[in-house]
Formats: structure tokens, sequence, C-alpha cells
């Protein structure tokens, strides 16, 4: 019952390549509107080409597809310019503003198509319907080839969008990270900007009769922000995005096939499973990505908790030891001066002893020769920051603390003798403590 | 497998396919031409019957509509200036897929799959889950509120699309009750409906009115709140709650996708018209009412158009007037203002330059008569960046205003009110460059212009507190210019191009 005992390469062939070539123009020109935090433009984009097919058809009384497409490219344009123009004539928040405009357009494009209703005659070749699966039925020939005219029309979009984005891939680095400096350096960032919501459009309405306005969005979207999750560089983003698409399309149209007959019931929509796929992917590499990934920024903040708490374990120790060397602490008393809570704190010092900074003597403990010199040098770090503060920063003395906690973590030899001779000769800290020595004998 | 693909993925794919393809099957029904469709004009019992809600049916649609309108203007108020605009329509394309799952679960049980409350039910969860999705993603990753949204709305959307895929399959199958969650069904709507819209709408805005200081703050200052011990995070929950709710029960009415309009456009229509989060929100609740009730009486007086999407026209209509004519922040009002404010300009620095010419040419004397103290037009135009003819208009207003007098031609004089007020304009200008230069450290070769910047727009106390400041060196009447004044400023360099182009 997997489904795939149906698979016919002439019908699913087609079918894939329809999917991948929508999925990878789509992604190309996505990388730069995620980065240009104009990931909703794309949907306002799609929402928006309905009134200009209507008004196309309306005008050309035909359906055929230049007139529509050309209509449906323009309303896309028109509603880049439109938010625009709301936004900074209007002094409108630019996501108001979009929605503004989008449902505005959509509720005419939606008024226009009603009244056309009785005598629109618009056959599954035509530009309107997201139906991948329709794909091999309507074909062109070519030299003697029989080819799907959605694979014909996806393939010029995805060479556009190939081209663009390998010519100018300068300028739209420049203009996406900084649009202003790239205005100054003397190429226009304002016709870069509209070139590629001109390409939006038209990938949106190119990909719209494949896999539907929404999902084209997924197409512009999530492919990209997985890959941006990825790396940080641009090029690798692009490359990136681009083979995700590919697997999120084959992915999607494989298990549109399998995963409803687990429970009994015919394929369902591939564009539908593609948006899924897509999801899926980027879940993938939101959690598991090498640097940016949920999973190892959470890893690495709790490591470097419990490395801080190790050391304040320590440093406070230390401090113990010098107010009264007689003081054994136990756990509860270092937590309770410490606000920790009692786990992490066990397992600190479960950590100092295994690392013989500090012994565990029947549940109270002491430093070692090595965990004093740490904690000496964590000390001294401490009271130097905050002399530094008080010195430097014009800090008062009362609130110091807090900061030289934080930094005293962070603080190594080099910087210490840097912190020792851009501050007065002292021995004692604001609060008249004794700066400790670098070295026991020192 | 295929020709039945053909069948149902055409009533289940974008929302405008689906009209079209609703219409196509129409279409192949009755083969009617292109040119005998138009907008039949109503009768006079039409509009009757409508104005004065004498059909039931109507009575309903635009009491159900208009509390709506009402109770996401209010909601929409609150998410316009938390900036989540976009976030009723993530949230509305994200209750697809719980509306799919509700239903395939009641219907496995047993129950009637499209009975209201199960599929709203499945709605809300699946917004919420939405809803907490956008902000892992904000939260946890490197990507902004932009991109969630998007991967968010997508994919749930996605994932209904091919939910519904499989319930067009289910043996009570064909989702005919639930494709008028994308689209809405106005007209339709029965008393239960309109109840249901305003009894929870009512709930809403009762919530929000409670809840009223505590949400502004939370627009307004979110770091204030918080310090202040609100519970800023129950406050956001509570308001991504309210928009949850009115998105859920919208969408019966105008549908998925212009749902979101009702949530945005009244509310940014409202900012228009005043500054106040009060204000803001009665007038973005009347727009909502009020485009509610005029949008669906017009359909239901032209039969051919659509409530949910002429709702959303009008209430675009009253958008773009409230963008052109609102007052205070509107268009018009600002560009009169400019133009107000740089008329002032000009008009002092024209007196401000006849002034500082007769000065350095040791003509002022106020013992003197006026006619004495005549300067040359081209002398004035010299020391500003202006052109002839908008300097010819400049001293045009100014006649009119009577500070100025026109000798002949090229020679003007000023009146004895336009003297008085050159007088004080220099001393006010002369002020606050000795301020500057006195207390910001600005050097005097470049005070001019700084001083230049801001002194048309010093108010009164202003003024009085600087020369409260500077009273030792304002005891005679008219201050010395800290700096050399040139008059014939275009010899040295090049501060007036037209100027420049005239030789």
């Amino acid at each position: 019952m997997s489904g795939l005992e149906q698979w016919n390469w002439s019908l699913d062939g087609w079918i894939i390549a329809a999917g991948i070539l929508c999925a990878v123009s789509s992604a190309l020109l996505g990388n730069f509107l995620v980065l240009r935090k104009m990931s909703m433009l794309g949907d306002a984009i799609t929402h928006a080409i309905l009134p200009g097919l209507a008004a196309a058809f309306f005008l050309s009384d035909s359906r055929s597809s230049i007139p529509m497409f050309a209509g449906a490219v323009l309303a896309g344009i028109l509603t880049a310019l439109f938010t625009e123009w709301i936004r900074s004539f209007g002094k409108v928040d630019e996501g108001a503003s979009m929605g503004v405009v989008f449902t505005s357009l959509f509720a005419l494009g939606l008024v226009m198509i009603v009244q056309a209703a009785d005598h629109v005659d618009l056959d599954p070749g035509c530009v309107l319907y997201g139906a991948i699966e329709l794909t091999p039925l309507d074909t062109i020939l070519i030299s003697g080839w029989e080819i799907p005219r959605v694979v014909v029309v996806l393939s010029v979009v995805l060479l556009v969008n190939l081209l663009f984005v390998v010519l100018f891939l300068k300028e739209l680095k420049l203009s996406s990270f900084d649009p202003a400096l790239a205005t100054t350096t003397g190429f226009n960032a304002t016709l870069i900007h509209y070139t590629l919501m001109t390409l939006v459009a038209v990938t949106a309405v190119a990909s719209f009769e494949t896999v539907g306005n929404i999902l084209v969005v997924a197409m512009f979207v999530v492919p990209p922000a997985a890959a941006y999750m990825l790396t940080d560089r641009l090029v690798r983003m692009i490359v990136l995005s681009v083979i995700l698409a590919i697997i999120a399309a084959v992915l999607g149209h494989i298990s549109a096939m399998t995963v409803p007959r687990w429970f009994g019931f015919q394929s369902t929509s591939t564009a539908g499973m593609m948006a899924v796929a897509a999801g899926l992917l980027f879940i993938i590499a939101a959690l598991f990505a090498p640097r940016h990934g949920i999973i190892v920024v959470f890893v690495r903040r709790q490591i470097l908790a419990w490395k801080i708490l190790a050391e304040d374990i320590i440093a406070l120790m230390y401090r113990i030891e010098e107010r009264d060397p007689q003081l054994k602490p136990d756990a509860a008393y270092l937590r309770e001066i410490l606000f920790s809570s009692p786990l992490p704190t066990d397992w600190s010092l479960h950590f100092l002893a295994r690392h013989g900074q500090v012994i565990d003597s029947n549940g109270t403990y002491e430093l070692t020769e090595t965990g004093r010199d740490r904690a000496r040098q964590l000390v001294r770090s401490h009271r130097l920051w905050e002399h530094y503060l008080v010195e430097h920063a014009g800090m008062s003395a009362e609130n110091i603390h807090k900061q030289a906690e934080q930094l005293e973590h962070f603080t190594d030899r080099q910087l210490r003798e840097k912190l020792n001779k851009d501050t007065l000769d002292t021995d004692q800290d604001p609060h008249g403590r004794p700066i400790p020595p670098e070295d026991e004998r020192g | 497998m295929r020709p039945f693909f053909l069948v149902f993925l055409l009533a289940s794919f974008v929302p405008q396919s689906l009209v079209i393809a609703e219409n196509n099957a129409r279409e192949i029904q009755s083969q009617q031409s292109i040119t005998n469709r138009s907008i039949t004009m109503p009768t006079w019992s039409d509009w009757k019957r409508v104005l004065f809600l004498q059909d039931y049916n109507t009575r309903i649609v635009i009491l159900g509509t208009t509390l709506l309108g009402m109770s996401a203007g209010m909601v929409g108020s609150f998410a316009l200036l938390r900036k989540r605009a976009l976030m009723g329509d993530a949230l509305s394309h994200a209750t697809l897929p719980g509306i799919a799952i509700a239903f395939i679960v009641a219907t496995t049980l047993g129950l009637d799959g499209k009975s209201l409350p199960v599929l709203l039910v499945g709605a809300a969860l699946s917004g919420l889950m939405g809803i907490a999705t956008i902000l892992l993603i904000r939260n946890l990753t490197r990507l902004k509120e932009d991109a969630a949204l998007g991967i968010v709305l997508s994919v749930f959307f996605g994932a209904g699309i091919a939910l519904l895929g499989i319930v067009q399959q289910m043996e009570t199958g064909h989702a005919a009750g639930l494709e008028s969650f994308i689209y809405g069904k106005t007209a339709s709507m029965v008393a239960s409906d309109a109840w249901l819209i305003g009894s929870a709408g009512m709930t809403c805005m009762l919530i929000s009115i409670l809840l009223f200081k505590e949400l502004t703050l939370l627009c307004f200052d979110e770091g204030f709140a918080d310090s202040r011990g609100f519970p800023v995070v129950f406050l956001d929950m509570m308001l991504m709650g309210l928009v949850v709710v009115v998105t859920i029960i919208g969408l019966q009415a105008v549908g998925l996708i212009l749902m979101i309009s009702l949530l945005v456009i009244p509310p940014a229509a409202a900012r228009f018209w005043t500054e106040k989060m009060v204000n803001m929100t009665i007038v973005a609740i009347v727009l909502g009412a009020l485009s509610s009730m005029i949008g669906s009486a017009m359909s239901a007086i032209f039969p051919n158009l659509p409530s949910g999407a002429m709702i959303v026209l009008v209430s675009t209509a009253m958008f773009l007037f409230s963008m052109v004519f609102g007052i205070p922040r509107g268009i018009l009002i600002r560009k009169l203002r400019r133009h107000e404010l740089n008329t002032k300009i000009n008009r002092q620095h024209l007196l401000r330059g006849i002034y500082e010419y007769l000065e350095a040419r040791g003509l002022l004397n106020e013992k003197q008569k006026l006619e004495s103290m005549q300067v040359p037009i081209d002398a004035v135009f010299q020391m500003r960046s202006w052109s002839r003819p908008k300097l010819k208009k400049i001293i045009k207003r100014a006649q009119l205003e009577q500070l100025v007098e026109l000798v002949h031609e090229n020679q003007m004089q000023l009146t004895e009110a336009g003297l008085k007020e050159a007088i004080r304009l220099v001393h006010e200008h002369r002020l606050w460059e000795l301020y500057l230069i006195t207390y910001a450290d600005v050097a005097p070769s470049k005070v001019d212009q700084d001083a230049d910047a801001i002194e048309h727009v010093l108010e009164p106390e202003v003024i009085s507190e600087l020369e409260s400041l500077l009273i030792q060196q304002t005891s005679e009447g008219v201050l010395q210019s800290p700096h050399t004044i040139d008059i014939d400023r275009n010899k040295t360099n090049s501060q007036n191009p037209h100027a420049r182009r005239l030789r």
C-alpha cells in the first residue's frame, strides 16, 4: 500500500519537474525577500494578482495567457508600489500598509471576477489553477517533443531568475544589506528593488498555475529561511535554498502519493505536501543547524551557564576562606548565597570535584590548590574590573558589582594585566577588599 | 486516480481558483455571451427593502457583519499599534488544517463534521498553534517576524490544502461546507451565526475595554509596562487570544482572506484622525461598523456584488479618504502645514535679509525715516539660494501682509510693521546663535546655519527663557551679530546657484 506502484515516469516525472522548477525559481528570489525582511510582500503580491487577471480578461476579452500574464504582473508591481506609497506618504507601518493594499486589491479582483462569473470560461490550462497534477495533460510540441506547457514557462522563468541573481549578485547583496550605502556607491537600489518585485510577480504568476498562490509563498520563504539558519554566507545560502527547494518538491510529490495511503485514503494535493515538506525541512534546519540551530544555541547557553555557576562557586569559596578560614561551606550554604537551584549546584560541585578543584569531605567543600589558583584569578579579575569601572567609566562604587560579576568570567590573564596597567597601582578594590595577586607568590 | 484528481483538485486549491472553478462549472451549464452581463439596477422596492431592513435575512446579515466590524475595529487597533497587523493574515491561514482535522475527527467519531462549533474549535486550536509557532520562530531563531509569518502562513495553509484533499475522499465527503471558511458565506448567514458573532464579538470588546489601559501601555511602551509590574506576557497572550477569536468568528462571515482587512483597514484609517488611543479605538469601531453596514447593504441591493469583498472595498474607500483628508495626520493637512511653515520661513528670511543688509550698510537708524532705508531686491536675492520667481513671490506675499513696500521695480523698503517684525526676528536669531555659542559650543562661523534650522519654530516661552539665560548680553535693543554678516555671499562662495547662472 505504498502508492508508489502507481508511479509513472511520464506523468509523475513531469509533475516533479514542474514542482522543482517552480520551487527553485521562487527560492532563488526568496533569499532576498527573507534578507530584506519582505517575506510577506510575496504573500501580498500573490493575493493582489487577482484584479490584474480580471482586468486583463475584461480588456482583452479573451482567455489567452499572455494578456493575463501581463495584467497579473502589473498588478503585482502595483502592490509593491502602493504599499511603499502608503507607507511613505501616509506614514503607516509597513505591515499595515501591505495589509490594506493586498486585501483591497484581492476584494476588487473578487468583485470583478464575480461580475464576469457567468462567462468566465477558464480551462485548466489557464493561469488560474493551482493544479500541479494537471501538468502532463497540457502539452505543447517543441521540436517533436511533447513538453508540458507549464514546464516550458517555468523553465523560462527559472532561467530569467537565475540570470538576474547571477548577474546582479553584488548589487542585490549590497542593496539587501545596506541600501543607503548601495545608493551612495552609485547604483540604484530602488531600481534593483522594483526589478526584484517584478520578477517576484512574474514568478508568482507563473507558479500560480502550478502550486497555487499561498504555496508560492511557501516556496518563496521557507527554503531560504531554512538555508539562512544553516549559513552566514550569501552564496552558500542561495545554493542551499535551491537544494532544499528541490528536496521539498520531490519529497512533496512522493509524500502526496504515499502518506494518505497509510490511513487508507488516496493520494492528496502535491502542492500542499510540497509546502508541508518544506516546513519539515525548515524545522529540521531550525533545530539542528550547526551554528544557529535552536538546539546548538540552547546547549551552548546551558554549558556557559554551568561554567559560570562553577566559577561562581569557587570564587565564593575563595571569598569565604578570605573572611573565615575555619568555615567549611556545604552545598546548601553555597546555594543560598548564589540563589541557584539544587540540581545545577550539585552538578557543578560534582564537576569541580572531579576536576580536582574542590574536595568533597562528607558534604562540606574545600578548595584544592588548583581550585584556589583559579578562584584567585577570578576574584582578581572581579576586583580589577571594579577598580577599572570606577576609575574609567565613572560608575559609583555601589553599581559596579553586577557589571564586574558579568565581566569576570570573560577575562583572561592578558586582559587582567592590561587592567592592572590601566588602573592606578593599588592592591585594594573600591570596596576596600584586597586585590589578590596573579600568582600565589607574586 | 488521475481523473479523480481532476475533479476534486479544481475545488480545493487556491481560493481564487475555487471561485473560478465553481463559476466554471456554472458556465458549462449556461453558455452566456460576454456582453449581456452587467450589474442590474435595483428597483425602488429593492432599495426600500434593504434600507429599512424589511427583509429578515438582510437584517441578520447587516447586524452580524456590523457587530463583527466593531469588534474587529477595536481588537485591530491594538494589533495595529503593536505592529501585528499581518498576524491576522497568518492566523486566518493557519486555521485551515484545524478545520480539516476537526472535520475528519468528528466524522470518524460519527459526529456531524460540519457542525459549526466543532469546526470553530478546530480552527481556534490550529490558529493558536500557528501563533505559538510564529512566536517560537521569532524568539528562538535568527529569523525575523516577517519570515516567521510567511513560514507559518504558507506551511499551515499547505497542510490544510493537503488535508482537504483527503476530506474530499471521505464518504460523508465533499467539503462543500468547509470552503465557506475560505470565502465566507455572508449572504447565507442565519440568526444563530449572527448571535454567535454578536456574543463573541461583544465579549472581546468588553475584555478590551476592561484591559484598555494595560493593553494601551503594552502597545506603546512594553518595556515601561514590564517595569511597572504589568503582566506583559499575559497581556500579549490576551491580545493574541482576542485576535484569534475575532478572526475565527469572522472567517464564517467574510472569509479567510478578507478577514484580515477588517482587522487592519479600519484601525489604519482611524490612525489618520487622532493621536489618542481612546479616540482611535472609537473611530476604528465606527469605521468598522460603517463599512460592514454599507458593504453588506450594497451587496444586498446589488445581488451581483459579493458582500465580503464589498465590505473590504468600502473600508478601503474610507481608508483612502482618511489618508488624504484626515486631521491631524492626513496627507493634505500635513502638506498644508508644511506649506505654511515654509511660507513663514521665507517671510522671516526676507525680513532678516533686509535688516542685515541695512545694518551692514549702516543705514539703520531708528530716527531716520523708512524711506531712507531702501534695499535693492538684487542684494537680498544674493543672500539666499532662492530662485528669482520665488523671491518675487515671497516679496509679493510680504507686500500683501504689509511688511514690505516696493518703491520701484528693483527697490523695496520695510513698512513700520515690517521693521518691527524684522527687529524681533533678528533679535531672536541672534539670541539663539548666542545660546548655541555659549551653551552648545558651536563655532561662531557655523552658528548662523544651525540657528537658521531651528529659529522658525521657537516658542515664545523659549525666547523669554533664552533672554533670561543670556540676560547680560541682551540689555540693549537688538543683539549684535556674533559673526560677520556677509551680505554679498556669492562673492566668496556660491551660495546662490541661481545668482551665478544669471551673470
